[in-house]
C-alpha cells in the first residue's frame, strides 16, 4: 500500500522544481511508523500508516497516546489471519476488537469498514477528514481479500469542489485577537477542543502535549474531578463521532420480514449473491451493511426491529457481536452469528447453507407465521 | 539548581539579545526535579544557548520521551510547543514532526534509560536518517524515577548506591551515534556550563542530526564514591579534546586562524566553527580516529568531552528526501490534491 501511494505521489505531488510535496519514510518498525504519524499530525500535517494485525499489536501504546493527547492519526489495517503470525497470506476480519479498544486504559476508537477497493479510496479521504475533525486515531479496516485480490468496482470518483476538513485549529489571527485558548476546553459542546500548531504565535497558544492526565488548559493534574471531566469529554467526542462516520447501508427484502442480516467489509459480494439464492428458496432477509464503529442509531434500530438477526463475520469469536452487545442497547438472544474464519474469503455458498440450516432449526414455518402476523 | 517562582516583570537592567528577549523569555515552569539535579543545569544551559543565539522561542518544538530528563522540556522555553511522548519513542515523533514542518527548530531531550534501553532502536534510526535537530541525552547511568537501578550506560564495575557492582558492558551513546551516522556528536558535563552552552549553540547551528551526550549526575541515586557518573568522578576524569571558540552563521567571516592551536571547520551550509584544540592529536572530522580515541580513553576511565565528531558535508532528512521548501503542514488542497482529471487517468490505467 505504501509503495502504491509512493508511486502516485511521485507522479502527482512534485512541485515546480521537482521536489516532493510529500514525505514517505520506510520506518524501522511499526512503533516508529505510528510515532512518525503522530509527530507529523501533531505538527499539523496529515499522515497515515498501513499495517496488518501484528502491526496493530505493536502500535498499541502510541494509539493510546494519540487517543488521550488527542492527536489525529490514520491507520490502515489490512487484516489477515491471526492470532500471532497466524495465516499471514490469508484473510480475516479478526482485528475489530484490538482496533476498537486499542491500548491500555479506557479507550474507544473509530473504525471504518470498507467493502471493496473503491470504498477504501473513499474511506481513506474520509478517515483523514475524521482524524483532523475528531483529533483521534481513525482505523480503516480493510482485509487481505480486498488488499491482495483483483476486484471489479465502479470507477473511483472525486468531487473537485470538496475541501479537506482540517478540524478545529486556532491560527495566529484568532490567538492574536485574544480568543481564549485551552487545549482541552470543550468550547462548542461537542467534546472536540481546539488545537494550535507549533510555532503558531510568539506568545499565545503554546502548550505541552503529554500522555499524562491534565486539565482543560493542558496543565498536568492528577486531581480526580479533573481526570473524570476529561474522560467524560472524550466520551462526548465519541458520541459526536457517531454523527460523522459513514452511515450503514440498508436494503430491505422485497416483502416485509422479521429476519435481518448484518454484515460488513469484504463479506458484501458474497452476501449479495447469497441473498438472491436465499430469496429463491423463500428466505427473505432485510440487510444492513455496517460501515463504521461507533454504531449509528440505524444499526441499533435495525436489530430492535427484527426478531432474528444473522450477523455475518470473518472471525472465530464474533467480534462485531461483542462490539454491538457492548452498546448495551442490543438483545443478545436475537443475534445469530455466522462465522467464517478458515482464511479463505467467505463465499455465498457458505452464507446460504448456514442461514438455511439455522432457519430450518428455528422452524421456517414459525418464521412465516411471524412474518404473516 | 531548582527554579523558584519568578515574577513575570522584567527588570530593566536584564540583558537583551538581538531580538530584544531576556533570559526570562526562554524560561519555563518551576522544575520538580531533586534539588541539585544535573538535569536542571542542562535546562539552564539550553536557556542560555537559545538566548545567546537569539532564537525565537516559539519557533522551537521540544520533544521528549519518559523519565526525569523527559520532564525537563516543561522547565524551559515556555512559549514553545512541547511533546512529552512515550518511553523511548521521542525519535519517531520528532522525525514525523520534522517532516511536517522543516522550518521549526527541533530539540529532543531524552535520558539514558529512554535512549539507551527501550529507545535504542529509535535513537539509532533517527541519527542515521539525519533528522535536523538537536538530540540531548541527559545521561546519569541510573533510572532515577524508579529509585536508582543501573541503566545501560552505567560502566562495568560502577557501584550502585547500595554497593552492588554493575556487571554489564556499558552502551556508549557517543560511539554509537558516530557509527549510526550522526553528523554532529559531542559529549559534555552538566557541571561544565560554558562547554555545554557552546556545544548546544554549535549543535543548533548544525544542519543534520546533532547529538550531545551530557553526563548529568543523579544527586539522589548516583553521586556516591564508586560511581563513574558522579560529580566528583566526572570532574576528576573529564578529558576535553577541544573547546568551541566561536560559531559563525551562514554569512562569510574573516578567519582568525592560528595553525596548530585551532581547527576551523566550514560546514556544508556555510556555517563555520572554530575549535580550540585541547588534545593536540584530536581531529573531530576523522571518524575512525575519533572512535579509536574514545575507546582508548574510556578504557583508561576517562570521560572524553567536547565536539567529538563533525561531518562538514552533512545533509538532513528533508534534503535527502527532496521535500518541498514550503512546510508540508502549510500545503492546501490546491497544492496536494491532483483532482478528478488525474483520477480519471488512474481509472483508465486500472481498467
Amino acid at each position: 500500500m505504501a509503495e502504491a501511494f509512493a508511486g502516485y505521489c511521485r507522479r502527482f505531488r512534485a512541485d515546480a522544481e521537482g521536489n516532493s510535496k510529500f514525505a514517505i519514510v520506510q520506518a524501522e518498525d511499526e512503533l516508529a511508523a505510528i510515532g512518525m504519524v503522530i509527530g507529523a499530525a501533531w505538527n499539523g500535517a496529515r499522515a497515515f500508516t498501513a499495517t496488518a494485525g501484528p502491526g496493530i499489536s505493536l502500535m498499541q501504546e502510541f494509539i493510546g497516546l494519540a487517543y488521550f493527547a488527542e492527536i489525529p492519526a490514520v491507520i490502515f489495517d489490512v487484516q489477515r489471519g491471526g492470532p500471532s503470525t497466524g495465516m499471514p497470506t490469508r484473510t480475516q476480519q479478526s482485528d475489530l476488537l484490538i482496533a476498537a479498544y486499542a491500548s491500555h486504559g479506557d479507550t474507544r476508537h473509530v473504525l471504518l469498514l470498507p467493502q471493496d477497493p473503491r470504498e477504501c479510496f473513499e474511506f481513506a479521504a474520509k478517515a483523514l477528514d475524521l482524524a483532523d475533525r475528531l483529533q483521534t486515531p481513525i482505523f480503516v479496516m480493510s482485509d487481505l481479500d480486498i488488499g491482495m485480490n483483483e476486484w471489479l468496482v465502479p470507477p473511483l470518483a472525486w468531487d473537485d469542489a470538496r475541501k479537506y476538513d482540517r478540524g478545529k485549529v486556532m491560527k495566529f489571527e484568532e490567538l492574536e485577537a485574544g480568543k481564549d485558548f485551552g487545549r482541552y476546553l470543550d468550547v462548542d459542546g461537542d467534546g472536540i477542543p481546539y488545537r494550535t500548531y507549533p510555532g503558531a504565535h510568539p506568545t499565545k497558544g503554546a502548550y505541552f502535549t503529554r500522555g499524562t492526565s491534565r486539565d482543560r488548559y493542558a496543565r498536568y493534574s492528577e486531581e480526580g474531578p479533573v481526570y473524570v471531566d476529561n474522560m467524560q469529554r472524550l466520551l462526548k467526542k465519541y458520541e459526536t463521532a457517531k454523527k460523522l462516520v459513514p452511515a450503514p447501508v440498508r436494503v430491505d427484502a422485497k416483502e416485509p420480514t422479521r429476519v435481518g442480516a448484518i454484515y460488513f467489509g469484504s463479506t458484501t459480494v458474497a452476501m449479495n449473491e447469497a441473498i438472491g439464492t436465499l430469496e429463491k428458496s423463500g428466505i427473505l432477509l432485510d440487510r444492513l451493511r455496517v460501515r463504521a464503529y461507533p454504531f449509528t442509531d440505524e444499526v441499533i434500530d435495525f436489530i430492535r426491529s427484527h426478531e432474528r438477526v444473522f450477523l455475518v463475520e470473518q472471525n472465530r469469536d464474533a467480534q462485531m457481536r461483542t462490539l454491538l452487545l457492548d452498546t448495551g442497547q442490543v438483545d443478545a438472544a436475537k443475534i445469530a452469528s455466522i462465522l467464517h474464519y478458515d482464511g479463505t474469503p467467505i463465499t455465498a455458498q457458505f452464507i446460504v447453507s448456514e442461514i438455511a440450516r439455522r432457519m430450518q432449526e428455528i422452524g421456517r414455518a414459525s418464521i412465516r407465521k411471524v412474518v404473516a402476523s | 539548581m531548582t527554579y523558584i517562582v519568578k515574577p513575570k516583570l522584567h527588570h530593566p537592567k536584564l540583558p537583551h539579545n538581538t531580538l530584544g528577549f531576556t533570559h526570562r523569555d526562554y524560561e519555563g515552569k518551576v522544575s520538580t526535579l531533586c534539588a541539585g539535579c544535573g538535569h536542571d543545569s542542562i535546562s539552564a544551559a539550553l536557556i542560555q544557548a537559545f538566548f545567546e543565539l537569539s532564537l525565537e522561542p516559539h519557533r522551537v518544538a521540544k520533544l521528549s520521551g519518559i523519565g526525569c530528563s523527559s520532564k525537563t522540556p516543561d522547565y524551559f522555553l515556555g512559549q514553545s510547543h512541547g511533546f512529552n511522548s512515550v518511553h523511548g519513542r521521542m525519535p519517531s515523533v520528532a522525525t514525523g514532526a520534522n517532516l511536517a514542518n522543516r522550518d521549526l527548530i527541533y530539540l529532543g531531550v531524552s535520558g539514558d534509560g529512554d535512549s539507551a534501553s527501550i529507545g535504542l532502536g529509535q535513537f539509532a534510526h533517527l541519527l542515521r536518517r539525519g533528522v535536523n535537530m538537536l538530540y540531548v541525552v541527559e545521561n546519569n547511568g541510573v533510572y532515577g524515577l524508579t529509585k536508582g537501578q543501573f541503566s545501560a550506560t552505567a560502566d562495568k564495575g560502577s557501584k550502585s548506591k547500595k554497593g552492588a557492582g554493575n556487571q554489564d558492558a556499558p552502551i556508549d551513546l557517543v560511539g554509537l551515534a558516530i557509527i549510526m551516522g550522526a553528523t554532529f556528536v559531542a559529549r559534555s558535563f552538566s557541571g561544565d556550563k560554558r562547554q555545554l552552552v557552546d556545544l548546544i549553540k554549535a549543535a543548533l547551528e548544525h544542519k543534520g542530526a546533532s547529538f550531545i551526550d551530557c553526563i548529568s549526575p543523579c544527586v539522589a541515586f548516583n553521586n556516591h564514591p564508586g560511581s563513574t557518573k558522579s560529580f566528583d568522578y566526572v570532574r576528576e576524569h573529564n578529558e576535553a579534546v577541544n573547546a568551541i571558540e566561536f560559531i559563525e552563521g551562514k554569512a562569510p567571516i574573516k578567519a582568525d586562524y592560528e595553525p596548530g592551536t585551532s581547527t576551523m571547520v566550514r560546514q556544508h551550509d556555510g556555517t563555520l566553527l572554530k575549535l580550540k584544540k585541547l588534545a593536540s592529536d584530536y581531529d573531530p572530522t576523522d571518524k575512525s580516529a575519533a572512535l579509536s580515541y574514545l575507546m582508548h580513553h574510556h578504557d583508561k576511565g576517562e570521560v572524553v568531552t567536547g565536539l567529538l565528531y563533525l561531518e562538514p558535508e552533512a545533509t538532513d532528512l528533508c534534503e535527502r528526501m527532496s521535500v518541498t521548501k514550503t512546510p508540508l503542514n502549510a500545503l492546501n488542497e490546491a497544492e496536494l490534491c491532483p483532482g478528478s482529471k488525474a483520477l480519471e487517468k488512474v481509472n483508465a490505467e486500472l481498467r
